[in-house]
């Protein structure tokens, strides 16, 4: 006789599992254990942040004064978490926020801000697409990732789990990396502080066996019968007959032992990184200081990186803005002359333009904003490292935009054209523009001629004006409303300056210097 | 700090002993006055400080065989804070890369300052002209060793700083116009007695 359990789906929803499928509605009445499990190559590796309502406050800055991040419940303030400086004064978790003031006055408290770590798990995850092509996010406090399919990419499981580990402490998260065959045990493994890479299935049941009941999130109710039968452990539940479990506990409880083990298929809807990178750090205590801007900035830069890399892509354009308590945010933005995705120039571009940045007012968070994502400049290895020094020479622009703006860093070229002011304009740095021919032509032209005064009929300028060279005859400009016509010439004073000068045909004796023979 | 490492310093100049030149100099196009210079040209790896009081007389003409050369190379030739609009169709016609020339027009002093020592600094440069208007004694020293760090060649123009203070440039000349072209002063040099000054004929076109 096969009972059959109720429809999982008419059920309490599952708690902590989002992007479910519904489990298939006949399980065959075997004994938990002794079935292989269904994905036996698959590896996943979960990021569990035991402190991630912490981390999300502590992470944009490097101080240490005693904090804690504080949740209501049943009309009292509740410690929900501490960092070291404040375990160091014996404060915990689970205390009330007043008994912990009154035994630390300087403590500083924070209500929990559940949306920042929602976004904070969310871009931890887009982070997470450079490791792995599955991500799928597991509320309210891990990622899982396929792992299986990276090993080779990283050079096996040893050295993707070291990058990982140093990417989540460079990016402030502490974190605990467990990988498990499937994605509900690498979870389950990873919150119960067991970091020892399990591979089969067989290893794994072993490892699950002694975790305590609780780690699979049941609902209260539950929890509480199975603690009344003395059913503390997975390993408990798993000696039971299956039927009998599921009309105990409901299906949904039975599924989940099974998806732990592998022994039904727990396919995850995979995490899609938004189109484009935004994030935002808050900052535990309001700041001025460049210093601690950029460390919190730092933090963001790698996050982008993570999700650039991810995407096979990089930046041209990105802006950082900086929130106030009681004034719009002040907004720094960054062009590049390049598409580039590497955290140390961009924090370089970035340190140079905030180091004598005017800030109105302290700062409470920063935010950072990718313009669009742009393919890399493809590069090809090349025998006389010609690329290296482009970049080099692109990276000069870049510092000098990001203090000086765009129009104060230019090129010269040339614009075919007979009027000699006309005949030049400034462009993009690099631009090879046209290549007109010209009779003799000054270094320096002026802006705007100059009048020159004139003494019987000759042109002065700090003594009388000998001519030189000339005339070199200019008409041009008639269907453009500024025509002109006149005659040039290089003329010389008695000090021994050369000068480009020209005489106005159409007025007598209105001599102008146009040039200076540098 | 003993008498030893104090005259190791490389701010100590001492007139006795001649420091060795490293590397030889970057030829400026005009034999006589290389000939005069220590290593044949502008030192490399340094800046160099030119002096005039008059705009107008050869200033730049003074730079455009350097120039056309250098802007061969991918490097930048960097113009930093100068005086005008340098004339493209001058510099084109001086065979000058249009495209090597970067100009940088800051708005403030202290920014021009800071683009120069960037510029030098960078390597990326083949080599940097600039006009600063006012530059004191550290200003310059941070210049050289810009200069150093990065192996450029950078120039400084001055129409006003006096001959009279004291430079780290590792050359200073003074322009003057002169009937047959113009008349280099040599001011300072480092690694060479002071030769007395050379006069340069100019092509009359720019």
């Amino acid at each position: 006789m096969n009972p059959r359990p109720a429809n999982p789906l008419r059920g309490n929803p599952p708690k902590i599992r989002r992007g479910r499928y519904p489990a298939s509605e006949n399980q065959p009445s075997l004994p938990l254990q002794g079935r292989v499990g269904a994905e036996e190559k698959a590896l996943w590796l979960c990021l569990h942040l035991p402190q991630l309502a912490l981390d999300v406050f502590s992470r944009g800055s490097t101080q240490q004064a005693p904090f804690a991040v504080s949740e209501t419940r049943r009309n009292h303030e509740w410690v929900l978490a501490c960092n070291r400086a404040a375990r160091a004064h014996k404060l915990r978790p689970g205390m009330t926020v007043s008994a912990a003031c009154a035994q630390l006055a300087e403590l500083e408290v924070k209500p929990r801000h559940e949306a920042a770590e929602r976004e904070a798990l969310e871009h931890l995850a887009a982070w997470a697409g450079q490791f792995s092509a599955v991500v799928s996010l597991v509320p309210t406090d891990s990622i899982v990732l396929e792992a299986g399919g990276s090993l080779q990419l990283f050079g096996g499981l040893k050295e993707l789990l070291a990058h990982v580990r140093v990417g989540l402490e460079e990016l402030g998260y502490e974190a605990r990396l467990a990988v498990a065959p499937t994605p509900l045990g690498a979870t389950l493994l990873a919150r119960n502080a067991m970091e020892e890479p399990v591979t089969d299935t067989q290893r794994l049941l072993s490892r699950l066996a002694p975790l305590p009941m609780r780690s699979l999130d049941p609902d209260a109710a539950v929890l509480e019968k199975l603690q009344g039968l003395g059913l503390r452990c997975i390993g408990d539940c798993l000696r039971l007959p299956r039927d009998g479990f599921a009309r105990r506990f409901g299906p949904e409880l039975l599924l989940d032992l099974d998806r732990a083990l592998g022994k039904v298929p727990d396919p995850r809807i995979p995490f899609v990184a938004p189109p484009r990178f935004a994030s935002r750090l808050l900052l535990p205590a309001q700041t001025e200081d460049c210093q601690a801007l950029l460390f919190a900035v730092h933090r963001l830069l790698l996050e982008l990186a993570g999700f650039l890399k991810a995407t096979d892509g990089g930046i041209q354009e990105f802006f950082i803005e900086m929130g106030h308590y009681d004034r719009p945010p002040t907004r720094v933005t960054l062009k590049l002359v390049a598409p580039n995705r590497d955290p140390r120039h961009l924090q370089e571009l970035l340190r140079v333009r905030l180091e004598d940045f005017p800030l109105p007012e302290p700062v409470q968070d920063i935010r950072l904003v990718a313009g669009e994502i742009l393919p890399l400049p493809g590069r090809n290895l090349d025998l006389f490292r010609e690329h290296e020094s482009r970049e080099a020479n692109q990276l000069l622009l870049e510092r000098l935009r990001a203090r000086l703006g765009d129009d104060a860093v230019r090129g010269v070229c040339l614009v075919p054209e007979h009027r000699p002011e006309r005949a030049h304009r400034t462009c993009a740095p690099g631009d090879p523009g046209p290549k007109p021919m010209f009779g003799t032509r000054p270094l320096w032209l002026l802006a705007q001629p100059q009048r020159l005064q004139v003494m019987q009929g000759q042109p002065w300028l700090q003594g009388e004006l000998c001519l030189r060279a000339g005339p070199e005859r200019i008409e041009s400009g008639w269907w453009d409303g500024q025509d002109i016509t006149r005659d040039y010439f290089v003329a010389e004073n008695p000090k021994g300056s050369r000068f480009w000068i020209f005489r106005e045909r159409r007025e007598k004796d209105s001599w102008f210097l146009h040039g200076i023979f540098a | 700090m003993t008498l030893d490492t104090l005259l190791q310093r490389r701010d100590i100049w001492r007139g006795g002993r001649l420091s060795p030149v490293t590397g030889g100099g970057l030829s400026t196009g005009f034999p006589e006055l290389d000939a005069v210079l220590p290593g044949g040209g502008w030192p490399r790896g340094a800046l160099t400080e030119i002096l005039t009081t008059q705009e107008g007389i050869g200033e730049l003409r003074l730079m455009l065989p350097t120039l056309a050369r250098l802007s061969r190379g991918d490097r930048w030739i960097a113009w930093i804070a100068p005086p005008r609009l340098p004339y493209a169709p001058a510099l084109a016609a001086a065979e000058i890369d249009l495209s090597r020339v970067l100009l940088v027009c800051p708005r403030a002093q202290t920014d021009a300052l800071w683009a120069t020592e960037q510029a030098l600094r960078s390597g990326t440069c083949a080599t940097v002209l600039a006009w600063p208007r006012q530059s004191n004694d550290r200003a310059l020293r941070r210049l050289q060793l810009a200069a150093e760090a990065g192996k450029t060649c950078g120039f400084l123009f001055h129409y006003t700083r006096g001959a009279g203070t004291p430079s780290p440039a590792a050359l200073r000349l003074r322009l003057e116009p002169n009937i047959q072209g113009l008349l280099v002063h040599i001011l300072k040099c480092r690694g060479s007695f002071v030769a007395g000054p050379v006069v340069l004929t100019l092509s009359r076109s720019p």
